[in-house]
């Protein structure tokens, strides 16, 4: 109990830190380029908009440093984050809405095949060490983590679009269709998601495989594993019931805490397949110098990444009874 | 996606045992030349290590097999490979090859420089943190677990863009800064399990300075975790410099394999049919970040006992000198996890 209240200390904490940090760098760079954007946008924007940017960018105020902060805090707690400069006038929570549901798709169902199957991998990796799949798929998954994965990205957009015709390699959807939960729609974006998928697994699995497979070799060596040996239990209960229930814990908080890197998208290889996801996003609002819609997804990103954090230690302490003796 | 894999290699390394026996004899310069002795053995680091030098040697004597200035714009536009331009031309006219082989120096120099000061910045904090203790470990540990759980590339991009333009320089500083948190929070456990050992008692009540403790027995007691996450960290700096340098960060004029591919997408390379310019720039990212892994993974096996390789019980003898255990048993004899 004092462990999690401890890390919902350090959750508050971190949450203050990233908020501040969103707040003091634009304010911090050289040459502030904000004041340059607004001159851009003078006359096009209302003047609540504008001023809501001023306040957001912490430019064109007589105020004090402190009472921006403090009218900045008051206006993330009121959830107004501003009007996007990019997609004017939306607001950015409509942009942000617009694009969420299709980064959760395409990254949060591959992390989860990634974590199944490099588990998976893992669980027998281990157990058969040594053999043919030993031998074959933990190092080439593992290289595969140094690859980027934008560039596979690029790779299958040449084989397997525009050479062999067979997925489409650009945007989400079908730009003719309009998004709606008809089984045609939600097919057409499936198919529009497989290559990113493949992209993202590839480079992905390794880092599950390592992982599994290492921590199940230290299981393996452990009294208790000898033991169920000893008692002539069959080799797949030991295998399962016995080594990988124990090693997956690190596998398992790891998949905690990448459920929250799933909103952070996957920026590279959105931008490489015009995927219009929240990584994207972020790419245009850069391109844009749309500094509202930025540092709202910065804020976004940050705070799905703590709630995931929180999470994954809820679950150490959950399933490790170890966690909750130790602090 | 790398995030992920740092997030689950964090957790594997976590058990890694980084320490050597500093009763045995453990300086510096003993324990590089053991692991060279190790990496001689483990036909991965062999490989991975090949492949650096290759790569070092490209770096530094790139005129010595590409005699063409790799920015001048002096041949005819979009080529086919030939074996006046091996692998073509871009739509500028540059020779492809000479871009190739030239762009080895900024990206090995940003992995390596952000690599080697990011282990350092690592060094320093996790040090400070585990020896000092008290309110100095409070701090210093609260920025590493920040900067650990803030996603790092989304971070890099939103810095880089209020960053009015940035070189090679201002690349490598804020991948630097986004990159020690990891190795920190390693080597501040590291110091914490290390630093009730009875050789610090023993040095602390010789009467030597704080200083001369962490430098002549901390240090040299944590080469191998050290090394690690030099490793890590550099496939890491390859890949994430590599990706900005894609989105158009840091000076496009340069020479890299990252504005290489810059210029490849935003000529619309694949579309038009010159593939090799978006081919073979990502190919040796690739190929870069694989020798850095091989090298990591083979590092793994070499130092902790539980992964080296042991004979299937129906399988081939191990000669006893190349056998990794005996050669990890001297290596590091102590285990704290």
């Amino acid at each position: 109990m004092r462990f999690l209240l401890r890390r919902a200390g350090f959750f508050v904490l971190t949450l203050w830190a990233c908020i501040t940090l969103n707040f003091l760098l634009p304010r911090l760079m050289p040459g502030n380029p904000a004041i340059a954007l607004l001159a851009k946008f003078h006359g096009r924007l209302s003047p609540v908009a504008l001023k809501a940017i001023e306040i957001a960018l912490g430019v064109n105020t007589h105020e004090s440093l402190w009472s921006q902060y403090f009218s900045y805090l008051h206006n993330l707690a009121s959830g107004n984050l501003g009007v996007s400069i990019t997609f004017f006038p939306d607001s950015v929570s409509s942009v942000i809405r617009g694009a969420i549901l299709y980064t959760l798709g395409l990254v949060g169902v591959t992390t989860i095949i990634a974590f199944i199957l490099g588990t998976l991998i893992g669980i027998v990796g281990a157990w058969r060490r040594g053999g043919w799949l030993d031998s074959l798929l933990p190092p080439i998954f593992v290289i595969g983590t140094a690859i980027p994965p934008f560039w596979i990205g690029m790779l299958l957009i040449l084989v397997c679009g525009i050479k062999l015709h067979w997925f489409p390699y650009d945007f989400a959807y079908d730009p003719s269709l309009s998004p709606s939960l008809t089984p045609a729609f939600i097919g057409n974006v499936i198919e529009h998601s497989i290559l990113p998928a493949i992209a993202l697994l590839v480079t992905s699995i390794g880092g599950w495989i390592l992982t599994m497979r290492n921590t199940m070799i230290t299981t393996l060596a452990e009294d208790y594993v000898k033991m169920a040996r000893a008692k002539g239990l069959p080799s797949r209960r030991i295998m399962l019931d016995y080594a990988a229930r124990n090693a997956i814990l690190p596998n398992l908080s790891g998949f905690a805490m990448s459920i929250g890197f799933v909103v952070s998208g996957a920026v590279l290889v959105e931008y490489v397949f015009n995927y219009n996801g929240l990584g994207y996003l972020l790419v245009q609002a850069l391109d844009s110098e749309d500094y509202p819609l930025m540092q709202a997804l910065f804020l976004l990103i940050t705070v799905a990444v703590l709630i995931a954090i929180l999470l994954a230690d809820l679950v150490t302490v959950i399933l490790d009874p170890r966690t909750r003796a130790a602090r | 996606m790398a995030m992920i894999f740092e997030a689950a290699a964090a957790q594997s390394a976590g058990q890694l045992p980084g320490s050597t026996e500093p009763g045995s004899g453990g300086n510096a310069s003993q324990a590089i030349g053991r692991m060279w002795k190790a990496i001689r053995s483990n036909g991965k680091a062999l490989a991975g290590a090949i492949l650096l030098a290759i790569f070092t040697l490209l770096a530094i004597f790139p005129w010595a097999i590409a005699k063409d200035n790799p920015s001048a714009e002096i041949y005819k536009a979009s080529l086919g490979p030939s074996t006046a331009h091996l692998f073509g031309t871009t739509s500028y006219g540059q020779d492809l090859f000479a871009q190739a082989v030239w762009g080895t120096r900024e990206t090995l120099i940003i992995a390596v420089v952000s690599g080697v000061l990011s282990t350092f910045l690592s060094v320093i904090m996790g040090l400070a943190a585990g020896y000092l203790g008290g309110a100095w470990d409070s701090v210093l540990n609260f920025i590493t677990d920040v900067l650990l759980v803030v996603p790092t590339f989304p971070l890099l991009i939103i810095i880089v863009a209020y960053l009015p333009k940035v070189g090679v320089p201002g690349l490598i500083l804020v991948l630097v800064v986004t990159g020690y948190s990891y190795g920190a929070r390693q080597l501040r456990a590291q110091t914490l399990s290390v630093r009730s050992r009875d050789y610090l008692e023993a040095a602390r009540v010789r009467g030597e300075r704080r200083f001369y403790v962490i430098m002549v027995e901390i240090i040299p007691s944590m080469t191998s975790l050290i090394v690690a996450t030099f490793l890590g960290t550099a496939v890491y700096n390859v890949l994430a410099a590599a990706g900005l340098q894609f989105l158009g960060f840091g000076d496009p004029s340069s020479v890299s394999w990252g504005t290489m591919l810059y210029w490849a997408e935003n000529n619309e390379a694949l579309q038009t049919g010159q593939y090799l310019w978006a081919i073979v720039p990502g190919a040796l990212i690739a190929l870069l970040g694989a020798a850095f892994v091989l090298v990591n993974y083979a590092f793994d096996e070499i130092s902790n006992p539980a992964l080296a390789r042991v004979p299937l019980s129906r399988g081939r003898r191990l000669n006893p000198v190349t056998n990794p255990i005996s050669i990890y048993r001297r290596l590091s004899a102590n285990r704290s996890s």
